[in-house]
């Protein structure tokens, strides 16, 4: 029931953003948009059509799949095996196991690799998925996520491999490469600046990590479908015009432990709608 | 593929054995580890974490260069700059306003061969009656009231576009010439934006 309430506000906000973006004016097309996506917030009341992905994603986790054949319920996100609540919001994270600071993304995939046996080249075939058909992954991260609701963000940022991390992304942030010259800061290192109408955060300031950092995974009404972090960041460096970061890379990681320790206090809302 | 299950090695070889310090040795390891975890994408290619001296030098200096340093940089940008070879330096502002109003260009998700965008409402408020400009660079709006029309304004904004690195060594702004992003007749077109009183950035 609350699926078709969902997808019959989906349509009708199709409706609304396509014959915005049809209209020649750019004011009246960002009143439209912003109307748009105001007109959606009140359809859906307190709903977010993340809901759908969590509710899947909770069906895959407690399924038992892959090789192995068993559910992901034995995994450990860092609290301990088989604790899903309140673990998101403590990650990026060193995890001894694997060696490595991993982000949610990275540690569920490891669990589907060395719990489900999942093979390393299937599990990396389709990260991102399609509004028609989003990506196992999405639908388990906003499972996982969803479950860190009212928990505030803190990576323990302790271990001196989650400090190396750290410092890495905070580098990588600053780097000014490819043919415009742009790095992470260029765009995102000065208070108050836009793209167009788009607001930039400050992502060398708390203040701005916080408010963004808790945006992500998001479902985005322009693409009607769930994002998660790891596509945040590959589409920033896409934005950039870089070759592609290769999903859950170490530099990925780091980028996303710098704003995740960055963001540390806020409180995680669960995935956010945005434009 | 299997650096994934065996970090240890990974992070051995990459750093952890030698923990960057300085911001020299951080930066070396940003970028080494940026050379490691990227793939070519569509036409963006490995090269393009390649820097030239320059960004090496804002890279390493936070983008403040040292006043001589900055100066020498300048120069050095300024003497690449191909002016047109037909002496004129103005084309049709409606042309270039389509350009500035186009961000498509040079990401992996672009096609080859097909000609770039000059972002500049990313950056710019150009037009007044466009009200979706973005902050980063100064407002451009009345750009040629300012400036005027002299062979020297029309070479001075050519130039701008061309390099902006040879004003401002360390600028924000691309060097849309100087990588070959746009071509002559498109910077030409985007000086008319700027500079003709026709144009609705000095109306
Ligand atoms: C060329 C400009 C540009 C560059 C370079 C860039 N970004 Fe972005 N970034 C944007 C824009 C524009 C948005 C807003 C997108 C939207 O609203 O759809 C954004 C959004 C974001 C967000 C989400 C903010 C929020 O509140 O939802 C994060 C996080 C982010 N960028 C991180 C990065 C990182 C990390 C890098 C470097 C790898 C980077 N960006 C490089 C333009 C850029
Ligand atoms: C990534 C942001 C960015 C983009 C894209 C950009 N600019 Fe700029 N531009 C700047 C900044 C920042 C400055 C300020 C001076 C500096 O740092 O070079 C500037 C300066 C200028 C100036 C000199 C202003 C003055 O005070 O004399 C002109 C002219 C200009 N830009 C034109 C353009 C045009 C035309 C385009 C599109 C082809 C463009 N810019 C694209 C960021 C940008």
């Amino acid at each position: 029931m609350k699926k078709r309430i969902m997808a019959a506000a989906l349509v009708s906000l199709c409706g609304v953003l396509g014959l915005s973006f049809a209209t020649p004016s750019l004011a009246q097309k960002k009143d439209e948009t912003i109307a748009g996506i105001e007109k959606y917030r009140e359809m859906l009341g307190d709903d977010n059509p993340a809901e759908l992905y969590e509710m899947r994603g909770e069906a895959a986790w407690k399924k038992p799949a892959g090789p192995n054949n068993v559910s992901l319920e034995k995994c450990d996100l860092g609290l301990g095996a088989g604790i899903v609540k309140g673990a998101y919001a403590q990650t990026p994270r060193y995890f001894e196991d694997a060696g490595r600071v991993m982000d949610i993304e990275s540690r569920i995939a490891w669990c589907m690799m060395t719990v489900q046996g999942i093979s390393e080249a299937d599990m990396r075939k389709r990260p991102f998925g399609s509004a028609d058909k989003p990506s196992l992954m999405e639908d388990l991260v906003t499972y996982v996520v969803t479950a860190s609701k009212g928990f505030k963000i803190a990576p323990p940022n302790t271990h001196p491999q989650e400090k190396a991390a750290f410092e890495l992304g905070q580098s990588i942030f600053h780097v000014r490469a490819g043919p415009y010259d742009f790095s992470c800061a260029t765009c995102h290192g000065q208070d108050g600046k836009r793209i167009r109408l788009q607001e930039l955060p400050n992502l060398t300031k708390a203040a701005d990590n916080q408010r963004a950092y808790i945006g992500w995974p998001a479902y985005r009404v322009s693409t009607s479908q769930v994002h998660s972090m790891q596509w945040r960041i590959n589409d920033c460096f896409r934005q950039q015009r870089l070759p592609e970061p290769k999903y859950m890379s170490e530099s990925v990681n780091a980028l996303i432990t710098y704003m995740a320790v960055m963001a540390t206090g806020a409180e995680y809302k669960g995935p956010a709608l945005k434009r | 593929m299997k650096n994934y299950l065996i970090p240890l090695a990974v992070l051995l070889v990459a750093g952890c054995a030698s923990q960057p310090t300085g911001p020299e040795g951080k930066l070396r390891f940003a970028i080494d580890s940026m050379k490691r975890d990227f793939q070519a994408k569509g036409i963006a290619g490995m090269d393009r974490l390649e820097a030239d001296k320059l960004l090496q030098t804002c890279n390493q200096t936070g983008n403040k260069p040292k006043p001589d340093v900055a100066e020498a940089i300048e120069a050095e940008q300024a003497v690449a700059i191909r002016l047109p070879a037909d002496g004129t330096h103005m084309g049709d502002w409606k042309e270039g306003e389509k350009l500035a109003q186009s961000g498509r260009g040079m990401t992996w998700s672009d096609k080859a061969g097909q000609p770039n965008g000059g972002n500049c409402y990313n950056c710019h408020r150009i037009s007044k009656n466009e009200i979706s400009f973005g902050t980063i660079g100064p407002s451009l709006v009345g750009y040629g009231k300012l400036k005027g029309t002299s062979l020297e304004a029309q070479k001075n904004a050519y130039s701008q576009i061309y390099n902006s690195k040879a004003f401002s060594a360390c600028s924000a702004m691309p060097r849309f010439g100087h990588v070959g992003a746009l071509n002559e007749k498109q910077i030409k077109d985007l000086v008319a934006l700027l500079l003709d009183p026709e144009s609705p950035v000095n109306k």
